[in-house]
């Protein structure tokens, strides 16, 4: 073995002449590489700080992925390293000019070859090993105490159903930190994709299957997802947030949730309760109300729409002047959104609004 | 009836739109082809440019969502079925014939035919915006999405007609091209003799022929879910969508192979050429491309590992598409190889060679990446695959694409393009290009997901977006100094001779450009670098005879018929079907003419 590789060696000798020229200028191009590695490196871990990075991992899930991330990124690192400044180097050594030796005419090196085939493998076999580990971590069944939950897309906002809950809300999801969260995914028309970057990798929504993740957030706060599967006109205006409660929080959340809506007390409220039952009721369920039955339920559950921090699948703030734009003209808000204009006078859109804001 | 003598005796006028349209002269299809391919590489930049302007400020207002998701769906069709592919055609077209010593291809009517035949399929799909409005489900067309519940309209029929036209002319070029390099190649040259950029093309030539016909069954399905009520891929009455997506992939990964192996080809024959040396490791180069070929056919499950896979089938596809990165590791080591000890000449056709080198390892190690499940789970459907798939795009296939334009220029013309407006345009592409596609790498990790036609403020993606938009307007600025560089050059006085490279390849051992019948005499191949091997040791072509008589075949109509006749079908699959009979009728005329007329 010693012996191949003197001989690889006295090989390289012999082209490469050794000369102070050649050592210079590899030495430069190898600087110059770390240099634009280092600055990639910075700007790199500066991405860990942004909203819907996948660089903080605050769940099971996403560090396990995270830690794979680390091995891959170092032996990227170096592949990408030794080939760049090979490039750079034999581009500036080997280049004509005036007194330069003659190009040396081999056809090949049997040894050099092998070993530039088996080193890639050995690579390739240093990151395929941690992924395979990581696919039986992460996925297979989810623990026995998880929180199960039903999530459906739609075009273009997610529902969330709590089965043994017995609630339905849309497009914010509030879990307890430090419990398994089960989450089966369909599609009630295009494949969509379920994907919350700091707390799990993303699994399509595909209709006619259900696909599962599950995942443990290990600290409280805000997370963001967005759907991740192009599912027409407006996939960029269809996200979520998950908000990871403590389990008082989580707790007092279900119970509020679970209760039907707030009857409306102010006078512009009750007007709008008056459309609301009767012209939102066509495609949205808001329970409680009187006319609380067997309509086909196209759009996002609103029992307790005012409690939601976003409206319009988290591209909109949850306040008057939003909710007022987007029930004047949701296609404007979203484009090729399934809500028609329902043609309300400003008057009854306050009034709506109104009522909307009580629905806490 | 046609023959040509070295003592060009002409009996037909050799000019006008006449002779350009009933052609069957490889080189002169070679140059529509590369003419069309690089007017749709065009095309598909700008709408790259819109695109990217609409996305160079969060919430931008240049265009609307319809727009945007036709112009992304576009841009991807168009840059891979309208640019690459033909360009690739193109140097297939012009350099087969003339690199293993023949006179042309094995079956010429059928070339031309394949040329007509993608210029039908070209047209159609990109007429598509004045009729209704371009396809809008991705080039790779998910259902339920693509289905008529969803993509009501013609679009997405468009779509699923113009790919059939397009696969069709592809898979009549390639069962030609391997026809012709298994059973033309001239007298001692052994396959293993031939150079890469033919085994290139051989292995892409069978990658189409077994990939091809899965896609235009899976566009036939898709067809008649949407047009006569089957139910291939609908949920609701017992279709699967992830059937659309195996039979898309089956065929879309070989694809993706079909792109790079011809530029992966094209360096292998500029490296060595500038270095001065001969391609180090030519037998593991060749080895090393029927790998990734075959291997090719093994992967292409890994653009479905979000979808819902089982474990065992994740990690089985994600054990080949690691494999794969080896015989690619292999190549650029190889290449390097090939630069080491050389003494070498930067031409612009040797600095986009070298940058292949570096820009194709960059996009090849995010690819691994996301061949672990795990990590693709983050990656996918983000902008930094789209980072990787432009590095091995743009950065492979282009950056391989215009060296051999620059390396071949003279072949072909007799002209040099300009060096300095070529290293101008070099390293305007090569800045604008890393500007435009790098910070992409960091949008994807930062959660930007691809495909949506704007974002808001406050993720941190804003400056890198604005960065990639700037990148893209230099890049084109690149592609204008280009373009100014080919018209400029092409009012010159041709200047070339046989062999102003010093090349080794049987191309360089006639005029520049060749004669209609290529060589005066087929030459007899000793070596690998057959010029080199007859430079070193003092051996001269035989002179042609006195009288040489060749034969060659004469032009045709039939081709551009045939052409018109499938353009007719498929303007009838997508209006009414009477115009399908008509040009089902164009066709068969076109075939007893073909087979009547004489060709002596």
């Amino acid at each position: 073995m010693t012996r191949e590789l003197l001989k690889v060696l006295a090989f390289l000798e012999e082209c490469l002449r050794f000369s102070p020229r050649s050592i210079v200028l590899t030495l430069i191009s190898l600087v110059v590489v770390l240099a634009l590695t280092w600055v990639l490196w910075i700007i790199f871990e500066g991405s860990a700080s942004h909203l819907q990075t996948t660089f903080n991992p605050k769940s099971d899930n996403t560090e396990s992925i995270h830690d794979l991330y680390m091995i891959v990124w170092v032996l990227s690192g170096f592949v990408m390293v030794g080939v760049l400044t090979l490039t750079m180097a034999f581009s500036l050594i080997f280049r004509e000019r005036p007194g330069a030796p003659p190009a040396q005419q081999f056809h090949g090196n049997s040894r050099l070859e092998i070993i530039w085939t088996l080193i890639p493998i050995v690579i390739v076999v240093a990151i395929a090993i941690p992924s395979f580990q990581v696919i039986l971590e992460t996925e297979g069944d989810p623990p026995a105490n998880s929180l199960e939950i039903v999530a459906t897309g739609h075009q273009w906002w997610f529902e969330f159903e709590y089965p043994k809950e017995n609630l339905i809300t849309a497009n914010e999801l509030h879990i307890p930190v430090g419990q398994p969260v089960s989450i089966e995914l369909r599609s009630d028309d295009v494949i969509h994709s379920f994907w919350i970057p700091q707390l799990v990798g993303k699994v399509d929504m595909v209709p006619g299957h259900n696909n599962h993740l599950w995942f443990t957030p290990y600290e409280p706060g805000e997370y963001y997802g967005q759907c991740a599967e192009y599912c027409g006109t407006s996939h960029a205006n269809m996200r979520f947030r998950v908000i990871v409660e403590t389990q008082e929080g989580y707790d007092a959340w279900v119970a509020n949730q679970t209760n039907d809506a707030l009857p409306a007390v102010g006078t512009e409220a009750q007007a709008g309760e008056k459309i609301a039952t009767t012209l939102c009721a066509a495609c949205h369920m808001i329970r409680g109300t009187s006319t609380n039955t067997a309509f086909a339920i196209k759009g996002p559950d609103l029992t307790h729409v005012g409690s939601r921090n976003h409206i319009a699948a988290v591209t909109m703030e949850n306040n008057s002047e939003n909710l007022a734009q987007w029930l004047k003209n949701p296609p404007g808000v979203k484009p090729g959104s399934r809500m028609p204009v329902l043609a309300l006078s400003d008057e009854q859109i306050s009034q709506l609004v109104a009522y909307l804001q009580e629905l806490q | 009836m046609a023959t040509a003598t070295t003592s060009m005796s002409q009996p037909h006028q050799k000019s006008g739109v006449w002779d350009w349209l009933t052609t069957v002269d490889h080189k002169k299809i070679g140059v529509l082809y590369g003419v069309s391919g690089f007017s749709f590489l065009l095309l598909g930049g700008i709408e790259a440019l819109l695109i990217r302007t609409q996305l160079a400020v969060p919430n931008g207002t240049v265009l609307d969502a319809e727009l945007y998701n036709q112009l992304f769906t576009m841009h991807a069709l168009t840059m891979i079925f309208m640019a690459i592919m033909p360009m690739g055609a193109s140097f297939f077209n012009y350099f087969i014939p003339l690199m293993i010593g023949a006179r042309d291809v094995a079956f010429p009517r059928l070339n031309a035919l394949s040329y007509w035949i993608f210029l039908s399929g070209a047209l159609i799909l990109t007429s598509s915006f004045i009729f209704g409005g371009a396809p809008d489900g991705g080039w790779f067309a998910y259902a339920p999405l693509s289905s008529e519940d969803y993509a009501v309209g013609r679009a997405m029929d468009f779509y699923t007609v113009g790919l059939v036209v397009l696969g069709l002319s592809s898979l009549m070029a390639s069962l030609n091209f391997a026809v012709t390099i298994i059973n033309m190649r001239a007298p001692g040259m052994t396959m293993m003799r031939l150079p890469v950029f033919m085994w290139m093309t051989i292995v892409v030539n069978f990658l189409l022929i077994l990939s091809l016909p899965v896609i235009t069954v899976a566009l036939a399905q898709l067809y008649f879910d949407r047009n006569f009520a089957t139910n291939f891929f609908s949920p609701a009455q017992g279709g699967d969508p992830i059937l659309w997506q195996h039979l898309f992939w089956v065929f879309g990964h070989p694809e993706v192979y079909v792109l790079i192996l011809p530029s992966m080809g094209i360096i292998s024959e500029v490296l060595p050429v500038f270095s001065r040396k001969p391609l180090f490791g030519y037998a593991a180069i060749v080895f090393a491309g029927v790998a990734i070929a075959v291997l090719g056919f093994a992967v292409w499950s890994h653009h479905m590992f979000t979808t819902g896979l089982d474990t065992v089938p994740k990690i089985v596809f994600s054990a080949s598409t690691m494999a794969i990165g080896v015989p690619t590791g292999i190549k650029i080591f190889n290449w390097l190889g090939t630069m080491y000890g050389g003494q070498i000449r930067f031409t612009t056709a040797m600095y986009f060679s070298v940058s292949f080198i570096a820009l194709f390892t960059i996009g090849g190690i995010s690819g691994v990446m996301h061949g672990s499940p795990p990590i693709d789970t983050q990656q996918q459907d983000t902008y930094f695959i789209v980072a990787h798939l432009h590095y091995v795009l743009f950065g492979g296939a282009i950056m391989g694409i215009f060296a051999g334009i620059y390396y071949w220029f003279p072949k072909m013309t007799g002209r040099f393009l300009n060096e300095t407006l070529g290293k101008i345009n070099f390293w305007l592409m090569f800045i604008g290009m890393n500007l435009t596609f790098f910070p992409m790498h960091f949008l994807g990790l930062s959660g930007m997901p691809r495909r949506v036609y704007t974002y808001d403020s406050g993720f941190g993606w804003d400056a890198w977006n604005m960065v990639a938009t700037i990148g893209s307007y230099i890049l084109a600025f690149g592609i204008l100094i280009f373009l100014f560089n080919f018209f400029k050059t092409m009012r010159q006085e041709p200047t070339a001779g046989n062999n102003p490279w010093d090349g080794a390849t049987l191309e360089w051992a006639t005029s520049s450009p060749p004669p209609e019948h290529d060589f005066d005499v087929i030459p007899e191949v000793r070596d690998r670098d057959p010029l080199w091997y007859d430079r070193d040791n003092n051996i001269q072509q035989p002179e042609p005879p006195e009288e040489n008589h060749i034969h060659l075949p004469p032009p045709s109509y039939m081709p551009l018929i045939m052409g018109f006749g499938v353009a007719l079908i498929g303007i009838g699959a997508l209006s009414h079907l009477a115009m399908t009979g008509l040009g089902v009728a164009v066709v068969i005329y076109s075939i007893w003419g073909w087979v009547l007329e004489p060709i002596d």
